[in-house]
């Protein structure tokens, strides 16, 4: 028997119990659809994490008291700060740092004329920009002069431009900032929500002489940003400002950094990681739908021999050899699955689109996973198929055609 | 009589038994029968229900193997054959024709018709034809299209004897032909039967329970516990 002529029995077959076909093509076209959505949205949001780190610098280090050991940020408590002498031993000594920004944040209350909120202001050296990447979209960043003269200047971020005035020009106005009234010098570029999900645009930047003479009353530095003079000298930036620190802050052989040096690459390569993990995951779970959709097809594909065991009687004794029955009932699962895969691959893509533009994370598609998720389903029909396409080929011609 | 191919019966049962079932349970459907067909015969096999006369045509047309005793075609053993082999020999030596019709529901006339042609390998061009064809000698033509819903029982018979046909076969088996017809349709169908055996030269091996189509036959086998009771031919 041709393989064209079982084709063509399996799909009339199929048409015949069109409504049960459909029903049971549901089964897998929803777990392909789950597989590649909860895909989709892993890759997606390794790539938002990608891009919202990359977002920080190409080229950046930031440097915190506090152990690394720590983890990200965390405890600082009575472990000294930097200061202004430490700022100025790297600058001599740390040969391959480029730039270096001491920088100074605190949540506080800022007062427009008529609007006050709380924000993230930050006091930063002018170098601060140039190692983020960071320009304005109107009015000046700050300048030397600024942070020499402690000048009573700052900007604003999107954010607070709008929030503060609204259908208004931000630039030239005074803001207040605790006791101290500043003007507005620039509009920051907006830069979207960081990796962790902060507003970046939601702050004001004054100089950092600015910042801890007029409002906080100490110049003890809370964290640097650094920049190596090329993207692949960040390396020994690092170990070089590591040295410094621990000849400043005299730690003695064998004792444990209590600061840290943190390098973006290294955020992003464990947040990769996390989102990897997360991915492999939720496509775990889609896949046990699709195990579900298989058991379907298993379950329709026994009813279907059964209920056709006169069928196949007839087709023995007119001469068919039990594996023309075998295959018959093999490339019915397999119809059955292959058109469910084409079904899902198209309702997954659809709904990845969706999913990712309400999540708000790139919609990412891997050109592997719709070969990957059509093949998983063929290969559905198959594992599944077999049970009842051997069940009906092990049929007695003479029972089967007996069967009541 | 020299011993040629022609002398050389087409089928031959020989010592053949055939027991279904386990322990207390188990029945000899066939107990010990020696039978001879020979090319070209009309064939009545009767006997109540019960006797071995289904269990007979089963083993005759390969649906089933016998559990001792030999069978042969044409002098070949068929108990030694692998299955695939029998289904061959279904399929090119043999035509059933069944009481209950056993036509595919929800298919055409015409597909049912060329349903063994489909196991032969043969192109579906020439399936419809030989399949048209088929259907014309049983006086259908026309009806190809037709599903078996919308046939009567004595044109649902009519297909299944054309897919009996298609095949050119040497032997046709028919179990209870009539089974489920009117007298009237009934003697249509032996017509028919009768017909193909005359005309076409096919060995005809008919089970029935009923006299007057046992009548249309040539010779009658009459089977009572699993054994031939008597096995008559019609004075000529």
């Amino acid at each position: 028997m041709k393989l064209s002529s079982t084709g063509q029995l399996a799909l009339s077959a199929l048409l015949r119990n069109r409504m049960r076909s459909v029903l049971t093509t549901l089964g897998i076209v929803i777990g392909v659809a789950a597989v590649l959505m909860m895909q989709s949205l892993g890759q997606g949001a390794t790539a938002y994490v990608a891009e919202a780190i990359s977002g920080l610098g190409t080229n950046v280090l930031m440097v915190v008291p506090g152990g690394t050991s720590r983890g990200m940020g965390g405890m600082t408590l009575g472990v000294p700060l930097f200061t202004q002498a430490d700022v100025d031993a790297l600058r001599l000594s740390a040969r391959d740092v480029g730039h270096l920004a001491p920088v100074n944040t605190r949540p506080m209350r800022v007062v427009a004329s008529a609007i006050n909120r709380s924000t993230s202001v930050s006091g930063v050296a002018p170098e601060y920009f140039e190692i983020r990447e960071w320009g304005v979209q109107a009015g000046r960043l700050l300048s030397k002069e600024d942070e020499r003269d402690a000048a009573q200047v700052c900007l604003v971020g999107q954010t607070n431009a709008d929030a503060l005035f609204p259908g208004e020009q931000a630039l030239g106005r005074e803001l207040r900032v605790r006791q101290m009234s500043c003007r507005i010098i620039g509009v920051l570029e907006a830069k979207g929500a960081s990796a962790f999900g902060t507003d970046q645009d939601d702050v004001v930047m004054m100089p950092y002489s600015t910042f801890s003479r007029r409002i906080i009353g100490t110049d003890r530095v809370a964290m640097f940003m650094v920049s190596a003079v090329a993207s692949d000298r960040i390396d020994a930036a690092k170990e070089q400002i590591v040295a410094t620190l621990r000849r400043r802050r005299h730690l003695p052989e064998g004792e444990d950094d209590d600061f840290g040096v943190r390098d973006p690459r290294e955020m992003q390569a464990l947040l990769t990681k996390v989102t990897g993990v997360l991915t492999t995951l939720l496509a775990g779970v889609a896949a046990i739908s699709l195990l579900v959709g298989g058991i379907g097809i298993m379950n329709i594909m026994l009813v279907s021999v059964t209920e056709r065991t006169r069928e196949i009687g007839v087709r023995l004794a007119v001469g068919a050899r039990a594996r023309d029955i075998l295959t018959q009932f093999l490339v019915e699962a397999i119809a059955l699955s292959a058109v469910g895969g084409v079904g899902g691959v198209a309702l997954g893509l659809l709904g990845a689109v969706g999913l990712t533009k309400g999540v708000n994370v790139p919609f990412v598609m891997p050109t592997f996973a719709i070969p990957v998720a059509f093949g998983v389903s063929v290969a559905v029909g198959v594992l599944f198929g077999v049970v009842p396409a051997r069940k009906a080929a092990r049929l007695n011609p003479l029972a089967a055609l007996r069967f009541e | 009589m020299g011993s040629t191919t022609r002398s050389e019966p087409l089928l031959e049962l020989k010592g053949a038994w055939k027991a279904y079932g386990e322990g207390e349970a188990r029945v000899r459907a066939l107990d010990g029968v020696d039978l001879q067909v020979r090319d070209g015969e009309f064939v009545a096999i009767t006997g109540a229900s019960g006797s071995g006369k289904s269990t007979a045509v089963s083993v005759l047309g390969c649906l089933e193997l016998l559990s001792g005793g030999e069978y042969r075609i044409e002098g070949i053993e068929v108990q030694q054959l692998d299955p695939d082999v029998l289904a061959a020999l279904r399929n090119e030596r043999f035509g059933f024709v069944f009481q209950s019709y056993n036509l595919l529901s929800r298919t055409s006339a015409l597909e049912n018709v060329a349903l063994p042609l489909v196991y032969a390998g043969v192109s579906q061009a020439e399936r419809h034809q030989r399949a048209a064809r088929a259907l014309e000698r049983v006086g259908l033509a026309g009806r190809e299209q037709a599903r078996p819903n919308q046939l009567s029982g004595g044109q649902q018979q009519r297909v299944a004897i054309a897919r009996a046909l298609v095949n050119d076969p040497a032997v046709l088996l028919a179990d209870e032909p009539t089974g489920n017809l009117d007298s009237k349709m009934g003697a249509e169908v032996m017509q028919l039967i009768s017909g193909l055996n005359h005309e076409l030269g096919i060995t005809v091996l008919m089970v029935t329970h009923d006299p007057t189509c046992a009548a249309w036959a040539e010779r009658q086998v009459v089977f009572k516990d699993g054994r031939i009771l008597r096995d008559e031919r019609k004075a000529a």
